[in-house]
């Protein structure tokens, strides 16, 4: 199997938040571009665009992976979830509340992609310490919150979901 | 930046990789996990015309055991390498190493085919690869080459890949009994590039440390076994006056570049301070590894 279709757009088909999108998108285009240009998903962010800040964090295939650092073309077939379906679901709703209520969003151009990676930390470990919770989201830039009150909001939704207090 | 223009052709087999490599041309690029290609898209430093999309090949995925080694296949991700139960039980640097590479988002997509091609010399399996003498299996449309991995890095991103070969797997030797391997290295912010780091191994009775293999990395254009420094302590205990010496050793085996880091004393001084701490943590008795 292999498609070659130099300078004219590859054709896939895949699954973002749960509904089947096809489109022919230039070879090119990375995830975060075909989101927000194509699919005018704005909630996930360009940032850097090599991979350094965090900001496109998006899942695949139920993994976090760099949105900037994976072709559109190369994902047909695969099923894609943003901020906007994980939003929309209510599966990170506690954690929201969490940054809301700790003031773990100021101008929360991170805020986004910062729940999907503390989001993946909590589904894989439950109880994580705070140092875990820093080195999970080591890869998030952050740049007016310091990051402490984005520690206390992760830490805050393990201790509720693990039926203590807040 | 935006990536320049290219044609993106997808592989399902080693024998496509090589029809469509042989009709894009000597310009065109692989990509695996994409995590360092994209971003040398990104800063246009590579205009390769065609990316030639080899992540769903199904002969370079899977992990097995074979005799005495654990065979890697080149397309496994960091975070699927971290987490296979046979590396973790006849392998477990590479398990050590693991969270070191990167962030969690990279893991997921980076193969460790894809950075053992690139060679950066501040990358980590590169690293583990020389100090565990691992080899390389390359595949072309020759057939298959081994390469043991101390031959396999050659220069500043350079590897002994020939043109139109790529790694099919690579093997790693199952540790033996008494041996012991660690990692430590020194970054500005977890999971960036490292300033200086080391992987050290050693077969360890009784804390005396026999047979130490220490291999280096971001001092150098490539992984850096440190000879002398491995001479220095081999057969002697980590005390104070024997680490001294193999440090005194290490001024020999290093040539560090200045990087965007700092200057080749500041990367001495930063490979000394962890050849102590990697010592120390191989010569520490198990049961308090384990803790």
């Amino acid at each position: 199997m292999s498609t070659h279709i130099a300078g004219m757009g590859v054709d896939v088909s895949l699954t973002v938040n749960g509904e089947r999108v096809t489109r022919r998108v230039e070879a090119r285009r990375h995830l975060i571009d075909f989101l927000r240009l194509d699919l005018g998903l704005m909630g996930l962010h360009t940032g850097c665009e090599h991979g350094v800040c965090g900001a496109c964090t998006v899942r695949v295939d139920g993994r976090i992976v760099r949105g900037c650092l994976v072709l559109a073309a190369a994902l047909d077939g695969a099923t894609v979830e943003t901020i906007e379906g994980v939003s929309d679901s209510g599966e990170i709703r506690d954690l929201q509340e969490a940054f809301i209520a700790r003031n773990a969003c100021q101008c929360g151009f991170c805020t986004p992609a910062m729940l999907i990676a503390a989001a993946d930390l909590l589904a894989a470990k439950p109880q994580p310490t705070r140092a875990e919770i820093r080195e999970h989201l080591a890869g998030n830039y952050c740049r007016c919150t310091g990051y402490h009150a984005i520690v206390d909001a992760v830490e805050a939704t393990a201790r509720r979901r693990n039926g203590g207090a807040p | 930046m935006k990536a320049p223009p290219f044609a993106y052709v997808r592989a399902a087999t080693l024998a496509d990789v090589f029809r469509l490599w042989a009709e894009a041309g000597p310009d065109a690029k692989l990509m695996a996990g994409g995590q360092t290609l994209l971003a040398s898209l990104a800063f246009r430093l590579s205009d390769p015309g065609t990316v030639i999309d080899i992540s769903r090949v199904a002969e370079l995925f899977g992990t097995a055991q074979a005799g005495g080694a654990v065979r890697v296949g080149a397309l496994t991700t960091h975070a699927e390498l971290g987490a296979h139960e046979l590396v973790r039980r006849h392998v477990p640097l590479l398990a050590e190493a693991v969270p070191l590479i990167a962030h969690p988002a990279i893991r997921n997509r980076g193969t460790i085919g894809g950075s053992l091609a690139f060679a950066d010399p501040a990358a980590e399996l590169p690293a583990c690869c020389v100090a565990l003498e691992a080899t390389i299996v390359a595949r072309s449309l020759g057939g298959e080459r081994r390469i043991a991995a101390a031959q396999f890095f050659t220069g500043l991103y350079a590897t002994a890949l020939a043109e139109r070969e790529l790694i099919a797997r690579i093997e790693f030797p199952v540790a033996k009994a008494g041996e012991r391997a660690t990692i430590l290295e020194l970054a500005r912010r977890s999971g960036d590039y490292a300033m200086a780091g080391i992987v050290a191994r050693a077969q360890v009775s009784g804390g005396v440390l026999a047979d130490p293999r220490l291999v280096f990395f971001g001092v150098g254009d490539g992984p850096v076994l440190a000879g002398s420094a491995a001479a220095a302590i081999s057969g002697k205990p980590a005390t104070a006056q024997a680490i001294a010496a193999a440090q005194a050793a290490l001024e020999a085996d290093l040539d560090p570049p200045e990087d965007q880091h700092g200057s080749p004393q500041m990367k001495r001084q930063l490979a000394r301070v962890l050849l102590a701490r990697a010592l120390h943590r191989l010569a520490r008795p198990q049961e308090a590894r384990a803790a």
